[in-house]
């Protein structure tokens, strides 16, 4: 019933540790996506305007209240109707991306909230431009209390890039599912995915956490 | 639109003021907070604000800063107008770029002192010449040094505020405002978020201005003692208004409205 086979273990442990390269490459690529959209997102959202106001915020609405696999279908298989022919990676990436986008400017949105209106006052005082009082006083201090959230959201999307599968991208479970296929073999493949899993998703919490009072320490906040 | 044709595009002749509120109005909704205020202030003179609380003393401060926007009435700094620029013959509120152009001349210290807590003393002075006045950073490290030596605080140049006592902060806060060689000091209350023991150190360091620098200083406060020594003039604000003002031996000694002198007798009183 149980039989554990360490040889085929042994042999398949390479192109699993291929694929988690594709996971780890897809993650980090659909995160930066999401870091940088998602702050033009949230300042979006501060701006005056409030046509622009009202799109943004209803728009982050809509992708948080609607599944991610929709979404990874969506670009994937709707796009190539309105001439947005994607391969199977970027379209993966800019899915998850723009998912994620969306939680982090939420989280951005309450660190930009948590600055003092003083800061924003003194700034104007220095005569600053409203880029250079972003880039230079309120960023800086927004970052610290968001850190937390974004870091959740890191592991989220580490652990979400399996959906990625469904449209043929050679992550995880995608190369699990094969091999377990070609091999007729599911036990070995799986249970190792689940521990690569966790070897990454554990110390990532710490790593996160230790990043975060470095930050603190470094801005000299405590 | 306002018709602003009663309004010059700039002030002209040899008593132009630094600074001049014309027939200056702020509301929030129903709420009048100025009612066509009009006040000059000349060049290196130090003017206290003084008057109840909700009176708009701090407002008249923050329309100067351009933290708020104007209703009514026109702001002239150095001669030229802040809140409003000149467009096809006309004067318009002024657009951002307006502001910042005029907003140098300006400069201002704030009751909870809003230093930039991610940067040490140095760098919070730095800022402004570096990145918005475009200096090289020798030379607005040095500028800045100067100041903070001038305010007592180069010992604690590299601690960040969080390290630093409330009156040390002010300290600072009034060194970063100066290394941007404003024409116009405001400050609002500044000794009021500050223990009793340590307003002494931040009084001393306006003191101080009073006599080295030819600028031109608002200051609002609550210290009916330090705004009798230092000002030039002094101006109570009431409902909005100001209901009277001279110079402090008049405004103190000899109040002639009955509301300065209610409101005289009652901070005396309390203290
Ligand atoms: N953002 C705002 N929205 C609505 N009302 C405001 C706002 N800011 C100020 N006010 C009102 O304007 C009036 C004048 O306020 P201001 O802060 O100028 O008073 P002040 O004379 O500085 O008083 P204090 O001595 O308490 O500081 C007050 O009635 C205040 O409630
Ligand atoms: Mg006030």
């Amino acid at each position: 019933m149980f039989d554990w086979n360490w040889e085929f273990a042994w042999e398949i442990l390479p192109r699993l540790i291929v694929a988690t390269g594709n996971t780890l490459i897809a993650a980090g690529a659909g995160y930066a996506i999401a870091l940088v959209l998602g702050l033009v997102l949230a300042i979006a959202q501060r701006t005056p305007y409030r046509g622009l106001t009202f799109v943004v915020r209803e728009f982050v609405e809509f992708i948080r209240s609607t599944p991610l696999l929709l979404q990874i279908f969506f670009v994937f298989y709707v796009g190539p109707q309105f001439g947005l022919r994607l391969s199977p990676w970027a379209s993966g990436m800019i899915a998850i991306g723009l998912h994620y986008s969306c939680y982090l400017s939420e989280v951005y949105r309450g660190g930009l909230d948590s600055v003092p209106r003083g800061q924003w006052e003194a700034a104007t005082a220095l005569n600053m431009t409203i880029a250079q009082k972003y880039r230079r006083i309120i960023i800086p201090q927004a970052i610290v209390p968001a850190l937390a959230g974004m870091g959740n959201y890191l592991v989220g999307i580490f652990k979400d890039t399996p959906m990625l599968s469904v449209i043929g991208v050679a992550e995880l479970i995608h190369t699990a599912n094969a091999i377990g296929s070609e091999h007729y073999r599911f036990l070995e493949p799986f249970t190792l995915v689940g521990l690569i899993f966790l070897a990454i998703s554990l110390p990532a919490a710490g790593l996160i956490r230790g990043f975060e009072n470095f930050i603190r320490r470094k801005l000299g906040l405590q | 639109m306002e018709d602003m044709s009663g309004y010059p595009h700039e002030l002209t002749g040899e008593n132009t003021p630094m600074v001049s509120f014309k027939n200056v109005r702020k509301s929030y909704g129903s709420l009048v907070v100025l009612d066509d205020l009009d006040l000059d202030v000349t060049t290196g003179e130090m003017v206290s604000i003084i008057g109840p609380s909700g009176s708009g003393k701090t407002t008249v401060l923050r329309m100067l800063m351009t933290l708020e926007k104007i209703n009514g009435g026109c702001i002239y700094v150095d001669g030229k107008p802040l809140t409003h620029m000149p467009k096809n013959g006309g004067l318009v509120p002024a657009n951002e770029r307006h502001l910042r152009e005029r907003r140098a001349d300006i400069g201002m210290c704030f009751q909870h002192f809003n230093l930039f807590p991610h940067m040490t003393a140095l760098e919070n002075c730095m800022e402004g010449p570096v990145h918005v006045l475009g200096i090289s950073k020798a030379e607005a490290r040095d500028r800045s040094e100067e100041l903070l030596e001038l305010v007592g605080m180069i010992n604690k140049k590299d601690e960040h505020p969080s390290r630093l006592s409330g009156g040390q902060q002010q300290r600072v806060a009034i060194a970063r405002a100066l290394a941007m060689r404003p024409k116009v000091m405001l400050f609002d209350e500044v000794t009021s978020a500050l223990d009793p023991e340590v307003i002494g150190e931040v009084t001393n360091v306006i003191r101080g201005l009073v006599d080295e620098h030819n600028l031109t200083m608002l200051m609002v406060t609550h210290q009916m003692g330090f705004a009798r020594d230092i000002s030039d003039r002094v101006c109570f604000f009431y409902g909005g208004k100001i209901e009277e003002q001279g110079s402090p031996a008049e405004l103190f000694g000899n109040p002639q409205r009955e509301r300065t002198q209610q409101f005289l007798s009652a901070v005396r009183e309390a203290v």
